[in-house]
């Protein structure tokens, strides 16, 4: 079945999923791609769905919200949240610790897999990296926030001023502003540089002067020319061997942050590992999260299929293996180690006044993603976004675990304390959720969202299916 | 409602309109929400009548102003607002001519302070203190080392008595029946009434005071009195027990103080008395005590029983703690007396079964014991202690009978409430003491205040009595006037003005002489006239000036008397069968005169560990059986009245008895005071004050309470470490024995050579009491903020120094009790240092951890990774900024601190500073014993000891020498300097079965 050319997205019928073998629909050839893809940009206001405009209104509510709670932070102080003397971090740390980590996929997707040349990578990269994008966007809002003056945020950066002070090069805190800003600006890059081929494909292809001209700039001049394409490919290049050191760097350094001190519970060594991967179980969660209603609001089931949803649920299923090993580990040495801190800690994570967090996070984490060994799971797409909004609860749930419940009970027993977040904690969260939510929305919506120039290129491979583009590149 | 609180029968009466409701008014204003200026109790209610009174008397008027201004009025009030600044400037100036500096005044060098002797007092008992001057603005009291009553060191309240000074809600002008008014129209007034008094011979004058020493007023009164026969002196104290000075008077025969001498003690027995806390001589006793405790030098340290109800300061150090209820402590007495061989009557109880091996005790250290008499049990136990401690031989030796200073000649509240209602007493002057709120509910004090035709109320608040007086004149802070006062011991101390009145205060013994027909006194001419006339012989001016200079004047301590006969005791009333209520002053705001002071407010009780409330404190078993947990509303009703208030759970609380803290439920305390706790003062009785028989039911109300310290127990640490002095003499290393500290050398680092000077600290828990005087004295020395009860209640005190009480043992209902003062370690690895992103904070070259605030940008991080969590965080602008009168207060030379910043003990930097500059002026090093952080300085008892570890000689480096040394949580080799000596118990071993081991 040949799909027809320029067609009107909203309008056709349902596509049905290829099934799990499959990385992209029957029918499709290089201008079905474009329009596929690009119609979803340039369909007129009137047909956009019902749908988006609910959830982009929403979103904007919660960012309002945001606006309300950093305000309300800005004018009275920190004190609005529920931090106190022990539990100094709280909310904020938590969902910037739990945001970077989301944002870990896109890059892994976008860098990691094409240097392993793993073709199904092509129809999810581009919306993985925005996410990536957007997700460190609202992880970078929090240590800003957190901070009791603001204001001065910028003394963390080492820029020459006449008090002849730096910052302190021993903080992990410090190593944090140097790993989020470079992969914030990476990731950034590396998108953008993905962006450009597909950016002239729509400006070749918008239908007013305006959008032209805008995706005209946009592009740099991109004419699709062979030198455009072959110092394209290796700039792509160059920029994911640059990227994938930094999937591995930035939630080694965030762990650090806790790493390093010499709080039970913090004071750990297997925090690296553990937390990138548990950065790579969110992450896949969240892209899960995203994907399955966007292919089913814009009928691109034949673009994001289910051997897409089928590989992100075994890396789920994989670095899930890979937490549950450190919280394995974590136990263990909290016995083995004959520590009474350590020992107490983990005790009290288990039995404490936070216990109900404790077994919630095993059972988000660790208990119900078991169900993605199961063929037949992985490919009931309901199951699957819900077991990967399960795993999302369980990483924010990991992060409160490791933030909090370890404060809220360290070495001196009458310095003991509680934390309850107060309505401006959770005002701020929900707010960075509509943040990236009303992002996606306008992304989704501004920019295509699944890399057109690379679909094409699966196109290409499977009309010359002996010739692999792996193998045209080596 | 509207008409208890004026009780002014014109101001009720004057009205045509609706009177407005005060209540509401004194609400909204309260709440911030009313306006901020207002003149009238109408425009503060911003009620309909003023606008339409406005809108008849300036017709148009009320409906221009808010609709925006044209360009001329705006000028013309600008203009108009200016001269207004100009003159509103001025108001606080004498209208004399201001004469600058020429010469600057001797001494007065700008940025250096000025110390000055003087006194305060309690219970009318003189404490001497040296209070610390900074041009002109006193800022911090110290004690006077000279002095026999403070030996240096001073209770939390003479430490908070700085911020009633500067208390913004103090009265400020006199005020006629609520309308403002002034010092010379009351002079006025009031001399015109005196003149009829003396017409009268003074008949229907009656005065109302605290407990007082003070020479002069006592000289003043005895003239009024002589010249008046009519006048009648009434005295009441309420957080004093009369029974103490009536013991003493019966031993004597005349006024008399019944005197301890700890230093020469083996073994004391404390019957329900907090003598290291409280009274008059409590900081002599625990100097004392503190060093008669001593374990270092092999000698036997004092052994302390403590039979008391409710757990006290001085019984969280004893060896031997046994709760009892407050009401069967006569009975104890008597069995004891008995025991030693006292011809006692018979008690009719059954004697508890260690009270034979404490008997024993006390015969085998014949005239080296005492038994304490508890300042709030009746005439009994006093004089039962008094025989026991004759018997044993004492007399003479550790215990002296001295002359006594107070007041004589007096009369108490009951008679005065009585002479009232009789309708003797037609006009009542009261100087500073507050009956109508303090005044036990019993006597119903409110409705007799009302039969007096004139009410003169002398008070540094407008508070209850203020309230219900015809006139009302502030009163002046003790740092403001002239006064004298004597201690204990008879020292003699003039009390001498560090600043003039803040606003038109004025002395009791000023209002006096206008009775006396003298209204132009001063009170330095009062105070200086009557030493002139005392001190004879030899230079006056010179005696007067070195009697001001030392604090003391020369030769005027008291006589011992030789009580020869013995004293009968009486018989005994049988103890309290059902359940007891014991009324106690609140530990840290007293007997309610303290309520406006945000410092005592928020110092965490000693026991309880809670702030900003009073609680019926209840025994483990007793809430047991009620099903009480912590919080719940208790309704306490004896004979018939009742007050309400939260539970708190007491380990050690003797059962069957619960314990009232009086003091709280001001009704007109000031901003800070005002509307917290319960009153227990209604359900306190007259003639058993201390104790009754009462009832306890829950409402089935919860209540928060803002506690500082969640967790009661060690946990399994050991942050407190503690043996049997038996056990000590074994293992004198008995803190470090189990686990070595870590070698210093656990570092791949070399160390860091400290060249000059290396500050450290160190903390005797052997004698910390947990009274808490290191909070206060830190927190006026460091200005550190006020945060309220709901900031205490997230966790966010501000304390640099925290004292943490742990329960240990078996038996929680009485368990051990240890204190621990905390304040930063200052490590050597200090984990705060390497977390900061912006070197906030570092490392000095003379090993101090120091916090730089404005380089703070707030992280946290620091408090996150300190393992103590000393560490304290402005999550508000806590210190107040704004309020005029608090900027006086401040310590010149520590920053106050701004929001969003990271804060802690910085070992008092500031006067380390001071000593480096001026010994480097000298051309020398700081001598040991030269700086003194202000916890070292106020503490009774000596627990705390800081100095340079450099110096192989310093106290401090010897301290941490000794075997029973040891590091809080060194095995995280954070290497702290400020260390801990081990707690030893001197347990009686006759009674091991009860005896606490650890």
């Amino acid at each position: 079945m040949a799909l027809p050319e320029n067609p009107n997205l909203i309008e056709l019928p349902e596509i049905p999923d290829p099934g799990p073998d499959e990385i992209l629909g029957p029918g499709h050839n290089y201008a079905t791609v474009t329009d596929r893809i690009a119609g979803v940009v340039f369909s007129p206001w009137s047909r956009w769905p019902g749908k988006w405009w609910i959830g982009a209104i929403i979103a904007f509510g919660f960012v309002n919200l945001l606006m309300l709670a950093m305000y309300v932070l800005f004018f009275r102080g920190i004190g609005v949240w529920g931090v106190n003397i022990p539990i100094g971090w709280g909310f904020a740390i938590i969902n910037f610790v739990w945001w970077i980590g989301i944002g870990h996929a896109g890059t892994l997707i976008s860098a990691i897999l094409f240097l392993l040349r793993q073709d199904w990578r092509t129809s999810i990269n581009r919306f993985s990296e925005a996410m990536t994008l957007f997700a460190v966007a609202c992880a970078g809002m929090f240590p800003i926030l957190h901070l009791g003056r603001p204001w001065l945020a910028y003394w963390l950066f080492p820029y020459p001023n006449s008090m002849w002070l730096w910052p302190q090069p021993r903080s992990p805190l410090e190593w944090d502003v140097f790993a989020v800003s470079t992969y914030g600006t990476v990731s950034l890059v590396f998108w953008y540089i993905g962006l450009i081929p597909d950016l002239a494909s729509l400006r070749d292809t918008a239908p007013h002067p305006w959008q032209q001209k805008i995706y005209g700039i946009l592009s740099l001049g991109w004419r699709g020319s062979a030198v455009h394409w072959s110092r394209y490919q290796k700039a792509y290049l160059l920029l994911a061997g640059l990227s994938t050191p930094l999937v591995l760097s930035v939630h080694t350094i965030v762990s650090f942050d806790f790493a390093i001190s010499i709080i039970p519970g913090w004071h750990t060594t297997i925090f690296p590992p553990y937390f990138v991967a548990g950065a790579i179980y969110s992450g896949f969660a969240m892209v899960l999260t995203l994907i399955i209603p966007l292919r089913s609001w814009y009928n691109m089931r034949d673009l994001i299929t289910l051997r897409h949803i089928d590989a992100a649920s075994k890396f789920m299923l994989g670095t899930g293996l890979i937490v549950a090993y450190g919280y394995a580990m974590e136990a263990f040495f909290a016995w083995y180690s004959g520590d009474k801190y350590e020992s107490f800690m983990y005790w009290n994570r288990m039995t404490g006044p936070y216990a109900v967090t404790y077994w919630l996070l095993i059972l988000c984490n660790i208990t119900l993603p078991q169900a993605l060994w199961s063929r037949r799971v992985r490919h009931n797409i309901g199951l699957v976004w819900v077991i990967s909004l399960i795993v999302n609860v369980g990483m924010w749930l990991e992060r409160f675990e490791i933030v909090v419940t370890s404060l809220t009970r360290d070495f001196v027993p009458s310095s003991w304390g509680t934390y309850i977040p107060t309505k401006w904690d959770w005002a701020t969260y929900t707010g960075t959720l509509g943040f990236f939510m009303l992002l996606i929305f306008l992304f989704v919506r501004m920019l295509p969202s699944i890399s057109i120039f690379e679909v094409r290129e699966v196109v290409h491979h499977q009309s010359h299916p002996k010739a692999t583009l792996a193998e045209k590149q080596r | 409602m509207k008409q208890s609180l004026i009780p002014l029968e014109s101001l009720l009466e004057a009205p045509k309109k609706d009177a407005p409701d005060l209540q509401a008014i004194r609400e909204k204003l309260a709440s911030g929400r009313g306006p901020a200026f207002w003149r009238t109790l109408d425009e503060a209610a911003e009620t309909k009548e003023l606008q339409e009174y406005v809108e008849q008397e300036f017709p148009g008027l009320s409906g221009q102003i808010p609709q925006g201004v044209d360009r001329r009025s705006l000028l013309k009030v600008m203009a108009a607002s200016l001269a207004m600044a100009g003159a509103a400037a001025c108001t606080k100036l004498p209208k004399e001519t201001i004469v600058p500096y020429v010469r600057q005044p001797e001494n007065l060098i700008p940025g250096l302070p000025l110390f000055y002797a003087t006194a305060m007092t309690s219970g009318g008992y003189a404490r001497g203190v040296l209070v610390e001057s900074h041009l002109n603005r006193p800022t911090k009291v110290e004690g006077n080392p000279d002095h026999p009553a403070s030996l240096g060191s001073t209770t939390i309240f003479e430490q908070a008595s700085v911020l009633n000074l500067y208390d913004p809600d103090r009265s400020e002008t006199a005020l006629h029946e609520g309308e403002i008014s002034n010092w010379a129209t009351f002079t006025g007034a009031f001399s015109t009434e005196a003149q009829d008094i003396a017409a009268r011979k003074g008949e229907g004058l009656a005065i109302l005071t605290g407990q007082t020493t003070s020479p002069t007023l006592i000289y003043q009164m005895t003239t009024l009195q002589s010249q008046y026969p009519g006048a009648k002196w009434y005295i009441h104290e309420p957080g004093v027990n009369p029974a103490i000075s009536g013991a003493a008077k019966k031993i004597a025969g005349k006024n008399a103080f019944v005197a301890y001498d700890f230093s020469q003690a083996d073994v004391v027995v404390s019957l329900d008395s907090d003598f290291l806390n409280n009274g008059p001589a409590a900081l002599a006793y625990a100097r004392q005590f503190s060093k008669k405790r001593s374990v270092d030098n092999g000698n036997t340290p004092v052994r302390l029983y403590a039979i008391e109800s409710t757990p006290t300061v001085s019984g969280s150090i004893a060896d031997h703690r046994f709760p009892v209820k407050s009401s069967a402590i006569p009975s104890i007495a008597y069995q004891l007396a008995k025991a030693c061989g006292v011809n006692a009557p018979d008690s009719g109880a059954a004697s508890p079964v260690w009270l034979n091996a404490v008997a024993q005790d006390l015969q085998n250290s014949k005239g080296q014991c005492i038994v304490v008499a508890g300042e709030y049990q009746p005439e009994s136990v006093h004089l039962a202690a008094w025989a026991i401690n004759s018997a044993l031989g004492n007399v003479g030796k550790t215990v002296r009978l001295l002359e006594g200073v107070e007041a004589d000649n007096t009369h108490g509240i009951e008679e005065l409430t009585g002479d009232l209602n009789a309708g003797k007493v037609e006009v009542l002057v009261i100087l500073d003491s507050n009956p109508v709120y303090s005044a036990p509910g019993a006597l119903n004090f409110v409705s007799a205040i009302r039969k007096a035709r004139l009410v003169v109320r002398l008070g540094q608040f407008f508070d209850e009595t203020s309230r219900y007086s015809h006139w009302h004149v502030p009163a002046a802070h003790s740092l403001e006037t002239w006064s004298d006062a004597r201690a204990f011991d008879g020292t003699t101390t003039i009390i001498q003005p560090l600043i003039a009145p803040l606003y038109e205060n004025k002395s009791a013994h000023e209002l006096l002489s206008i009775l006396m027909a003298k209204p132009d006194q001063s009170a330095h001419d009062i105070v200086k006239g009557y030493w002139q006339s005392q001190l004879k012989g030899g230079d006056f001016d010179t005696i007067w000036k070195t009697s001001l200079h030392d604090g003391w004047i020369a030769g005027k301590t008291v006589n011992t008397i030789n009580a020869g006969g013995t004293v009968a005791l009486p018989n005994l009333q049988p103890a309290i069968a059902d359940l007891e209520v014991v009324f106690r002053p609140d530990p840290t705001i007293g007997d309610g005169s303290w309520a406006n002071n945000g410092w005592l407010q928020e110092l965490p009780k000693p026991q309880s560990k809670m702030t900003w409330d009073n609680t019926v404190a209840i025994s483990p078993k007793d809430a047991q059986r009620m099903n009480v947990t912590i919080g719940d509303m208790l309704k306490v009703i004896v004979n018939g009245q009742s007050a309400t208030g939260p539970a708190w759970i007491l380990p050690g609380h003797a059962e069957n008895s619960v314990t009232v803290y009086l003091g709280y439920g001001r009704t007109a305390s000031g901003k800070v005071g005002t509307g917290i706790g319960y009153d227990a003062y209604p359900i306190q009785q007259v003639n058993t004050p201390w104790n009754a028989p009462g009832t306890i039911s829950k409402t089935g109300e919860h209540y928060r309470l803002a506690n500082v310290q969640e967790t009661q127990t060690m946990a399994g640490r050991e942050p407190v470490r503690a043996t049997d002095l038996v056990e000590y003499r074994k293992t004198p290393n008995f803190p470090t024995a189990e686990e070595p500290p870590l070698d210093k050398a656990t570092t791949l680092y070399p160390p860091w050579p400290y060249e000059g000077y290396k500050w450290g600290m160190t903390i005797d828990l052997n004698v910390c009491t947990g009274c808490s005087a290191c909070i206060i004295a830190c927190q006026a020395e460091n200005n550190i903020a006020v945060v309220g009860k709901d900031q205490v209640a997230r966790g966010r005190h501000m304390h640099w120094i925290r004292v943490d009480r742990y329960y240990a043992g078996n038996d929680i209902d009485n368990p051990e009790i240890y204190n621990q003062p905390v304040p930063c370690m200052h490590c050597e690895d200090a984990p705060c240092e390497v977390v900061c992103p912006v070197a906030a904070t570092v490392h000095s070259n003379e090993g101090l951890n120091e916090m730089v605030y404005n380089r703070c940008v707030g992280t946290r991080y620091c408090s996150n990774n300190c393992p103590y969590k000393v560490r304290r965080f402005n999550f508000y602008l806590y210190s107040d900024w704004n309020t005029e009168s608090l900027r006086g207060m401040r310590n010149p030379d520590v920053t106050v601190r701004s929001r969003g910043v990271m804060e802690k003990c910085s070992y008092c930097i500031q006067r380390i500073q001071e000593s480096k500059i001026q010994t480097e002026k000298e051309g020398r090093s700081i001598r040991d014993g030269e700086v003194v952080t202000a916890c070292q300085q106020v503490c009774p008892t000596q627990a705390i000891t800081f100095g340079n570890l450099n110096d192989k000689g310093s106290a401090v480096a010897r301290k941490q020498a000794l075997p029973r040394n040891y590091g809080l949580l060194d095995d995280l080799n954070t290497r702290p300097r400020t260390t801990y000596l081990g707690f030893v118990r001197n347990s009686n071993e006759a009674l091991s079965g009860s005896t606490r081991k650890s």
